[in-house]
């Protein structure tokens, strides 16, 4: 993956730089020695490594407000970080950038129940949110599989999901305000604790903005009172096209399952050897949730069993207490790690339609031979939302080129039968230069149009999102 | 399988007919059937192409050319089952137009005011439902954003941006929308007399279970006698419905004795009515669309004493008759308010849409001037 050139004049003024922002929020926030920003040179695409100039960790709205305004005035280029948790790349620094980081900022600032709202600053972990209203029947329903780790700023910046998003939707979805730093300094107020917008819907596009627009440094989050119950059912099938029916039949009915998780074969014997899920030796696994009162559950799990049937499973096995569920999610759970234990993996997130579903895996698995390297697949079915897992070895001379080189026709593959390249770990550095794939010039000019208004100078993230020959002349300017 | 209507080169063609024209034209008003037209705005009209759609029901997805009518879309959605899941309005009765043939709105319309009603509190916006857009912008390109699946982060998010931008950004040609099938069944249970702090502390305490409430709306004691009513909508599957509301009707006994209807049609009445603001439509004075926080939302109500009000999204949304020339927005602190109904010259002095602070106002000019440096769309109207 390309990166700009780092600007040596920038380079060359570190310690001007350096100087500034000790003067501007004190020695503590500024970390400049080079053996301590290499804690900040990646992000979870670690395949990619480049220490900051400097990394800052202001502690509060004002304090980022000041770094912006150094950076602006001196042309550095700043990287947002949350967690550093994104898997595109997002919040990997160049040699001449500033990393700003709000690991700092973690403070809850109002809970409110009667409006079912909660205020954080963006620092806080996405289970920390949950964490403060669950004692008292509430949650904050996107729960991206690295909520333990990754913050709200970073959910907020790709617009994160995960496994409950089918039914509660992503992070744009429960997002009602936010405050933003400007790259000039300008501290805004977007949305409240009341819902949409009365004029442009600027949440809207600052959601998933991958930090190309400003610093977001506040939250108001929608929180929902939690459901009585859940459970699972794991229905095996002994085609992945099949599965897939079964899956639109399912949605198609008018239950809303909050999950529907799919694995294929390569993903279920790579899980059972590392977890012992016991698992039914199959084609297609499909793991549906549904939540309510013990009843309602019942009578759900009774309908989609029902519609299951009509397709012939191999093996359905419906859960009826905490632990069985626990045991049939233990594999879904463990898949990433036991495609871990198989080899170094790259992680795709194309979406595609829920009818290519079939066509899609036959093909991914096609491409896999054609290249000589392992794929397994384990996704948010409901929503098309593949995760295909490449194997390949990080030691191996050529083979992260050659993974790379087929996740981007796996990637082309989903934009051609009508998905996107993303659907939710955002473009970052590892998508950019296919985004012409899915977009025309025009589509691409009026995505940086908006860039343009929040960020005239392009400052912020400047070397992401956007294919680099895309974006040259507006970098030039810096 | 989906159900498609006309061939998509009708489409393009009709689309580069549309480019061609802004590219040539002066000044133009993106519009529908002029159905949600709230905002002052003068010019060449410029209709979107109409009435060609790709709908996959297994898949909730279609899409749409904005000139559909609305009518045509929620038919072809009832045959198969299925409904927009934010219920937008439909404001003619509001806005005193007489309804004429097929004129109840377009989708682009729809799109273009982030339509939305009493379901909007428990599943989103219609900004929320929209995968996928493509418009004309000022400088007469075609523009894609989005598409049509549900999850989608591939660069910024114009769909939203142009979700409720009223025509002022460009003319929305085609989008794609999540669909929703139709609940099996639905009841409301109903608790008559409450003062309207205590309505809206039942709303929240009502939308703050686990039990799915789908709309929960408070209106006044009316003219005929009848007393002020707070409304708690459940719906799905009918074993389920039968027994949240029981279990709502007891989490919710200490405001009193509550009744439930179960008839269907009635229940679509009462919440169609609520969704259109049928209540406002014979009464005179303006009519303004506020968007609060629940709680504040009595205060807001004391403090401008209008002659009517509904409240909507447990209190979330206030539509309030008020006398003519009345300032709603002088008695609020924060959200916003919208002049949805009143005289040119109030609109003119008031102002249709609420004011933005400063920065907001030059991020929002700014965009306007990218997506449209030549002003042509919708001049001035939310400015
Ligand atoms: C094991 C694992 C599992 C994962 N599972 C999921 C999943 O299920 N669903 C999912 O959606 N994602 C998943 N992810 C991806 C990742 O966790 C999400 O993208 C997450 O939201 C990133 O948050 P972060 O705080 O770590 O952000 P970072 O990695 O620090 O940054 C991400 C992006 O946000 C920008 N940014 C950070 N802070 C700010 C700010 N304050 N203002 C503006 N921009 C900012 C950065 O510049 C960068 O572009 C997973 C990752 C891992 C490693």
């Amino acid at each position: 993956m390309e990166m700009p050139i780092p600007n040596a004049a920038i380079v060359s003024r570190k310690p001007a730089l350096v100087a500034k922002l000790r003067a501007a929020i004190g020695a503590q926030g500024v970390i400049d020695a080079p053996e301590e920003v290499k804690a900040y040179e990646c992000d979870a695409l670690a395949a990619y490594r480049c220490p900051p100039l400097v990394a800052v960790l202001p502690s509060s709205t004002q304090e980022v407000a000041q770094v912006l305004r150094i950076c602006h005035e001196m042309g550095v280029p700043v990287v947002p970080r949350g967690a550093g948790t994104s898997l595109a790349g997002g919040s990997l620094p160049t040699a001449d950038s500033v990393i700003l980081g709000v690991a700092r900022m973690r403070d809850v600032l109002e809970v409110d129940y009667p409006n079912r709202t909660i205020k954080v600053q963006t620092g806080i972990t996405n289970l920390a949110v949950t964490g403060e209203v669950e004692g008292d029947g509430f949650f904050y329903a996107p729960d991206p599989s690295s909520q333990l780790a990754c913050a709200i700023a970073g959910n907020i910046a790709m617009n994160s999901g995960g496994a409950h998003c089918l039914k509660y939707g992503v992070t744009t979805n429960n997002l009602l305000g936010v405050t933003m730093v400007l790259p000039d300094g300008e501290i805004v107020e977007i949305g409240g604790a009341h819902m949409d917008a009365s004029g442009l819907d600027l949440l809207g596009v600052i959601c998933g903005s991958e930090g190309q627009l400003g610093l977001v440094t506040e939250a108001t989050l929608r929180i929902l009172p939690k459901p009585e119950g859940a459970r699972p059912v794991l229905i095996g099938f002994d085609s992945n096209e099949v599965a897939g029916t079964c899956v639109s039949d399912i949605i198609k009915s008018g239950l809303i399952p909050v999950a529907i998780e799919f694995m294929d074969r390569p993903c279920i014997r790579a899980t059972e050897d590392f977890a012992k899920a016991g698992y039914p030796d199959c084609e297609a696994l499909l793991i549906i949730e549904v939540e309510g009162s013990e009843a309602e559950i019942d009578d759900q799990l009774a309908r989609i069993v029902k519609i299951a049937k009509q397709h012939n499973p191999v093996e359905i096995r419906e859960s009826t207490s905490a632990e069985e569920s626990a045991r049939i999610w233990l594999g879904r759970k463990s898949a990433f790690g036991a495609m871990g234990q198989l080899g170094d993996y790259m992680c795709l997130d194309g979406t595609i339609p829920v009818g290519e579903l079939p066509y899609v895996l036959k093909r991914i698995a096609a491409l896999a031979s054609e290249y000589g390297l392992r794929v397994g697949n384990v996704f948010h079915a409901g929503d098309g939302n593949m995760h295909p897992l490449i194997l390949y070895n990080a030691n191996k001379e050529g083979d992260l080129e050659k993974c790379e080189a087929l996740g981007a026709d796996i990637l082309r593959l989903c934009v051609d039968v009508g998905g996107c390249l993303t659907g939710e770990h955002g473009v970052g550095i590892e998508k950019r230069d296919l985004m012409t794939h899915q977009y025309t010039l025009d589509d691409l000019e009026a995505q940086m149009n908006v860039k343009d208004v929040f960020d005239p100078a392009w400052i912020l993230n400047p070397a992401k999102v956007f294919p680099l020959a895309t974006s040259a002349s507006r970098r030039g300017q810096l | 399988m989906s159900i498609l209507a006309v061939s998509n080169t009708t489409f393009a063609q009709q689309q580069d007919h549309l480019a061609a024209q802004i590219r040539a034209g002066n000044i133009v008003v993106p519009r529908g059937h002029g159905s949600s037209q709230i905002g002052l705005a003068a010019g060449q009209e410029l209709n979107a192409p109409d009435a060609l759609w790709d709908f996959d029901p297994s898949a909730l997805t279609l899409t749409v050319s904005a000139g559909t009518p609305r009518d045509t879309i929620e038919t072809l959605l009832r045959d198969q089952g299925q409904c927009l899941a934010f219920e937008p309005p439909h404001m003619q009765g509001l806005l005193g137009q007489s309804k004429v043939g097929n004129n109840a709105g377009t989708i682009g319309g729809m799109v273009a005011t982030n339509a939305s009603g009493p379901r909007r509190v428990a599943v989103g916006a219609c900004r929320d439902f929209c995968l996928g857009v493509a418009y004309v912008d000022g400088l007469g390109r075609l523009i894609k954003n989005g598409g049509r699946v549900m999850k989608n982060v591939t660069g910024l998010d114009l769909v939203k941006l142009m979700a409720g931008s009223h025509g002022t950004l460009g003319l929305i040609t085609e989008v794609s929308l999540k669909t929703q099938p139709i609940p099996e069944m639905t009841a409301t249970l109903t608790i008559e007399n409450l003062n309207e702090v205590d309505a809206v502390t039942a709303m929240s305490a009502a939308l703050g279970t686990p039990f799915s409430v789908t709309g929960a709306a408070h209106v006044r004691a009316d003219r005929h006698g009848a007393f002020a009513r707070t409304l708690i909508r459940i719906e799905g599957f009918e074993s389920s419905v039968s027994y949240r509301i029981e279990a709502l009707q007891n989490a919710l006994e200490r405001f009193g004795h509550s009744t439930v209807e179960w008839d269907q049609t009635a229940n679509a009445d009462i919440w169609r009515a609520i969704r259109d603001v049928d209540r406002f439509h014979a009464m005179t004075g303006d009519v303004w669309r506020v968007s609060v926080k629940p709680s504040d939302a009595p205060k807001l109500v004391e403090a401008v004493q209008p002659l009517d009000v509904i409240y909507d999204w447990g209190g979330g949304r206030l539509w309030l008759l008020t006398q003519p020339n009345t300032d709603v927005r002088a008695q609020m602190t924060a959200g916003h308010a919208t002049l949805v109904r009143a005289s040119d010259a109030t609109k003119q002095a008031l102002g249709v849409f609420h004011p933005e602070n400063a920065l907001v106002a030059k991020i929002s000019a700014g965009l306007r001037e990218k997506f449209d440096p030549m002003q042509k769309f919708n001049r001035g109207m939310m400015s």
